[in-house]
C-alpha cells in the first residue's frame, strides 16, 4: 500500500494566514512547514477551528497566502493568471466535507462530469467517447452512469454524491489529491466504502493524498505520514504509528483519549 | 430554458399572475388596433363627461321610428327629471320664495307639487340669503320641469331657407323608440371622459402602455446596473468592492427622488420624453439592488460548489454567470419586478410634481394621475378620472408579484415539490 518515493512534490515554508485586521486579527495559520513526498499519503489531523481547512484551501490555491512559500514539483508555485491557475489544478484536486453543497443545484451531473473530461483536454473527444468516460468512472465507484444521466445531484444521497466526487477525480487524475473530512458528513457504513474507494483510486492511478480530519483512527488506518494541527500550528508530526503509539504531545494524547473505545470506559477527563 | 418555463406554467400562482399580465398587455397591443383614435384628441366639450352610451340626438331623430307602448314610461321619464333633492330643493324654494306651509306641499304627490311650482315660481323674485348659483339652480330646473306631465309629442320643425319660417318636418310622440342600431352616430364612453374631454378609455389604454414601457427601460436599467456592480463588487472583492461600495453609499446618503426631481429639472421640459425620464429613473434606483446582490455574491462565494468550479477550471465570468447568478436569479426577478412597479410609481411621484415626460404626444399613468389631481376629479367624485388608473397600477403590480412568487419555486430546485 505504501508506495513512498523520495521525490518532493509539494513543500510548504512558513504559511501563514491572517484573518481581519486589528483588533479582528484572526491567526488561523501560523508558520506552517510541510512537505510531501510523491506517492505518500498524510493527515493532517486536528480540532475544529484548527485551521485546518484553512491550510488546504491555501495549497489549493483558493485564498491568498499571507505569509511563506508553496513549492510545487520544485519550483515556486506561480498561480498568478487564469491559464497558470487551471495548469496547476490539472495537478492538485479536491473533495470537500460537505457533499450537498460541493455541487451547483442547477448543474446536471453529466456536466459535472463533462467539466472534467475537457479540463483533461478532451473538449474534442466526440459525444460516445465522453460518454463512455463518464460510465467508466461512475462503475469505478459502483454508481451507473445509466440512471445518473440527465439527474441533479440534489437527487442523490450523500454517499452517492461524494462518490460521484470520487468519480469526478479517478476523470481528472490529479497528482495530489487534498481530501477535506471526505467522510465526516457520512455514515459509517458509506464511510468503509468511500475509503476504500479513495484508496483504490490511489493505486489505480498512483496519487499523493493529503487527508484533512478530525478523526485520529482514520488518520492511523490510512496515513504514512500524520501530522497534528493545534491552533494553527503543527505541534507534531512523524509517521503515524509513531504519532499514534507514542504521543509525546498532551494535545496529541487528548485527541487519542477523545476516541470512543468500545470495549473501553470512555475517558472524558480530558474535555 | 424550456423545462424552467413548462414549471413556471405548472405554478398556479405564475399561471394566475401571468394570466392577469398577459390580459392587460394584449389590451394595450390589440385596443389600438380596433380603435385607432389618437389618445389624446379631444372630443367632448365639457369636463367629466360620465361613463355611458352617447347617442347622437340630431340623427336619432331621423332614424326610424318603433311605437311600444311600455308600462311606467312615464313614471320613468317624470323620475329621471325629477329626483328626489330635486323635490326637496322645490318645496324649500316654495316654502321660502312662495310662502306656502310646510304641509301643504307633499313632494311624493308630482302633480300636485308641479301644481305649485308651476303657480308659484318666478324666477325674477328675489329670495333672501340665496346664492346666485342657487337661483342659476332653480331657473334650470324650471326649464326642465316644463311640460313634465304632459302627454303631448315633440314638433320637429326646420326653418325655411328663403322665408325664414319654422315648417313642422315631424312630430315625435311619446311612445316613438329609435333602434340604436339604426341611429347613425352612437359613442360609447365606458369610462367618460376626462377634464379635457378626451376618451379615458382610449388614452387609458395608451397610458398604460407607455407606463409599462417606463418602468420596464427603468426597472431593466436599474437591475443590470445594480447587478453588475454587486456582482464585480461582491466576487472580486477588494479595491474594485471598495470603489463600487463608496459609489453605491453615495447614492444612498442622496435620496433618490430628490436626484430625480434634480435631474428631470435640469433636462428641461423639452427634453424630457418617456424614454429620458425612464433612463433618469433607471440611472437613480439602482443602489438597493447593489447592495442586495452584493451580500448576497459574498455569502456565495466561499461555498464549495464555487471552489469546485475554480477547480474545474472555469474562468471568473463563467462562475459569476453559472455558480453564482443562478443562485441570486430569483431574488434579481424580484428585484426587478419591484424596480418595474416602483419605476411606474416614482414617473407618477414625477408626473404629479410636473416633472413628468411631456404631455402633448402621450398620456402616461402618473400624467392622468396628474390630471384628475389637478381637476380636482377626486373632490367632485369623478371617480372614472382615477380610479382605473389606480386599478390598472394595483394590477400590474400584483400580477407581476404573483408571478415572482410562482417563480421562486422554480428558481429553487430544492424547494421544488
Amino acid at each position: 500500500m505504501k508506495r513512498k518515493s523520495n521525490n518532493v512534490c509539494l513543500k510548504a515554508e512558513g504559511l501563514t494566514k491572517v484573518f481581519g485586521f486589528g483588533r479582528r486579527k484572526t491567526l488561523a495559520v501560523d508558520q506552517v512547514d510541510l512537505t510531501l513526498y510523491e506517492g505518500e499519503v498524510i493527515s493532517i489531523v486536528g480540532e475544529s477551528g484548527s485551521g485546518k481547512t484553512t491550510l488546504a484551501k491555501m495549497l489549493l490555491g483558493l485564498i491568498s497566502v499571507t505569509e511563506g512559500e508553496i513549492y510545487f514539483k520544485g519550483q515556486k508555485r506561480d498561480i498568478s493568471t487564469h491559464r497558470k491557475k487551471k495548469e496547476y489544478w490539472k495537478n492538485i484536486q479536491a473533495i470537500f466535507q460537505d457533499p450537498f453543497s460541493s455541487y451547483n443545484i442547477f448543474r446536471k451531473i453529466d456536466a459535472v462530469l463533462l467539466d472534467c473530461i475537457h479540463m483533461k483536454g478532451g473538449k474534442r473527444l466526440p459525444h460516445d467517447k465522453k460518454v463512455a468516460m463518464m460510465a467508466e468512472a461512475c462503475s469505478f465507484v459502483n454508481l451507473k452512469f445509466e440512471e445518473l444521466t440527465n439527474k441533479y445531484p440534489f437527487e442523490l444521497s450523500g454517499g452517492q454524491m461524494q462518490r460521484l466526487m470520487i468519480a469526478r477525480i479517478f476523470l481528472l487524475k490529479p497528482t495530489i489529491l487534498l481530501a477535506d473530512e471526505p467522510t465526516s458528513m457520512i455514515d459509517a457504513c458509506s464511510r468503509a466504502t468511500i475509503l476504500d474507494m479513495l484508496m483504490k483510486l490511489r493505486d489505480e492511478i498512483g496519487m499523493t493524498v493529503i487527508f484533512i480530519t478530525h478523526d485520529i483512527g482514520l488518520a492511523y488506518y490510512v496515513s504514512d505520514k500524520v501530522y497534528i494541527m493545534e491552533k494553527g500550528k503543527f505541534v507534531e508530526s512523524g509517521t503515524a504509528d509513531q504519532v499514534i503509539l507514542n504521543p509525546t504531545q498532551p494535545y496529541t494524547q487528548r485527541l487519542l483519549s477523545d476516541v470512543p473505545k468500545i470495549y473501553e470506559e470512555w475517558d472524558l477527563s480530558t474535555v | 430554458m424550456s423545462y424552467l418555463l413548462q414549471q413556471a406554467f405548472r405554478s398556479g400562482k405564475f399561471v394566475f399572475g401571468f394570466s392577469i399580465f398577459a390580459t392587460i398587455l394584449l389590451i394595450v397591443f390589440i385596443y389600438p388596433l380596433v380603435i385607432p383614435d389618437p389618445p389624446l384628441e379631444i372630443i367632448g366639450q365639457g369636463t367629466f363627461f360620465e361613463p355611458g352610451i352617447y347617442v347622437n340626438v340630431y340623427d336619432s331623430i331621423r332614424a326610424p321610428t318603433y311605437i311600444l307602448n311600455l308600462r311606467g314610461a312615464a313614471a320613468n321619464r317624470i323620475a329621471s327629471r325629477l329626483n328626489q333633492a330635486d323635490r326637496l330643493a322645490m318645496k324649500e324654494w316654495l316654502m321660502a320664495g312662495g310662502g306656502i306651509a310646510e304641509d301643504e306641499i307633499d313632494i311624493e304627490d308630482t302633480a300636485l307639487l308641479l301644481g305649485l311650482w308651476v303657480n308659484h315660481y318666478s324666477p325674477t323674485k328675489n329670495v333672501p340669503g340665496m346664492t346666485n348659483a342657487r337661483r342659476n339652480y332653480f331657473a334650470r330646473l324650471d326649464i326642465s320641469l316644463r311640460g313634465l306631465l304632459s302627454t303631448e309629442g315633440v314638433s320637429v320643425a326646420v326653418k325655411n331657407p328663403d322665408t325664414g319660417v319654422l315648417e313642422e318636418t315631424s312630430f315625435i310622440a311619446q311612445s316613438d323608440y329609435a333602434n340604436i342600431n339604426q341611429v347613425a352616430n352612437v359613442r360609447v364612453l365606458p369610462l367618460g371622459t376626462d377634464n379635457f374631454g378626451r376618451d379615458m378609455l382610449t388614452q387609458l389604454v395608451a397610458a398604460t402602455r407607455v407606463s409599462l414601457i417606463i418602468g420596464f427601460i427603468a426597472g431593466l436599467l436599474a437591475t443590470l446596473i445594480g447587478l453588475a456592480l454587486g456582482l464585480l463588487g461582491g466576487y472580486i472583492g477588494g479595491i474594485v468592492d471598495d470603489v463600487i461600495m463608496f459609489i453605491t453609499n453615495l447614492f444612498i446618503v442622496i435620496p433618490s427622488f430628490v436626484l430625480l426631481i434634480l435631474i428631470s429639472f435640469s433636462i428641461g421640459q423639452e427634453k424630457r420624453g418617456a424614454i429620458t425620464v425612464a433612463l433618469v429613473i433607471g440611472l437613480t434606483s439602482w443602489v438597493w439592488t447593489a447592495r442586495a446582490v452584493r451580500s448576497q455574491v459574498i455569502s456565495l462565494r466561499n461555498r464549495d460548489h464555487v471552489n469546485l468550479s475554480k477547480l474545474s477550471g472555469h474562468s471568473i465570468g463563467y462562475i459569476i454567470v453559472s455558480d453564482i447568478f443562478p443562485y441570486i436569479a430569483s431574488y434579481v426577478v424580484m428585484a426587478f419586478i419591484l424596480q418595474i412597479s416602483s419605476g411606474i410609481l416614482a414617473e407618477a411621484g414625477l408626473s404629479i410634481l410636473g416633472l413628468g415626460p411631456r404631455t402633448t404626444e402621450f398620456p402616461t399613468l402618473g400624467l392622468m394621475m396628474n390630471w384628475a389631481m389637478i381637476y380636482q376629479a377626486q373632490i367632485l367624485g369623478k371617480w372614472w378620472a382615477y380610479l382605473p388608473v389606480l386599478i390598472i397600477i394595483a394590477l400590474i403590480t400584483f400580477s407581476m408579484n404573483l408571478m415572482n412568487t410562482g417563480l421562486d419555486q422554480i428558481f429553487n430546485p430544492a424547494l421544488r415539490e
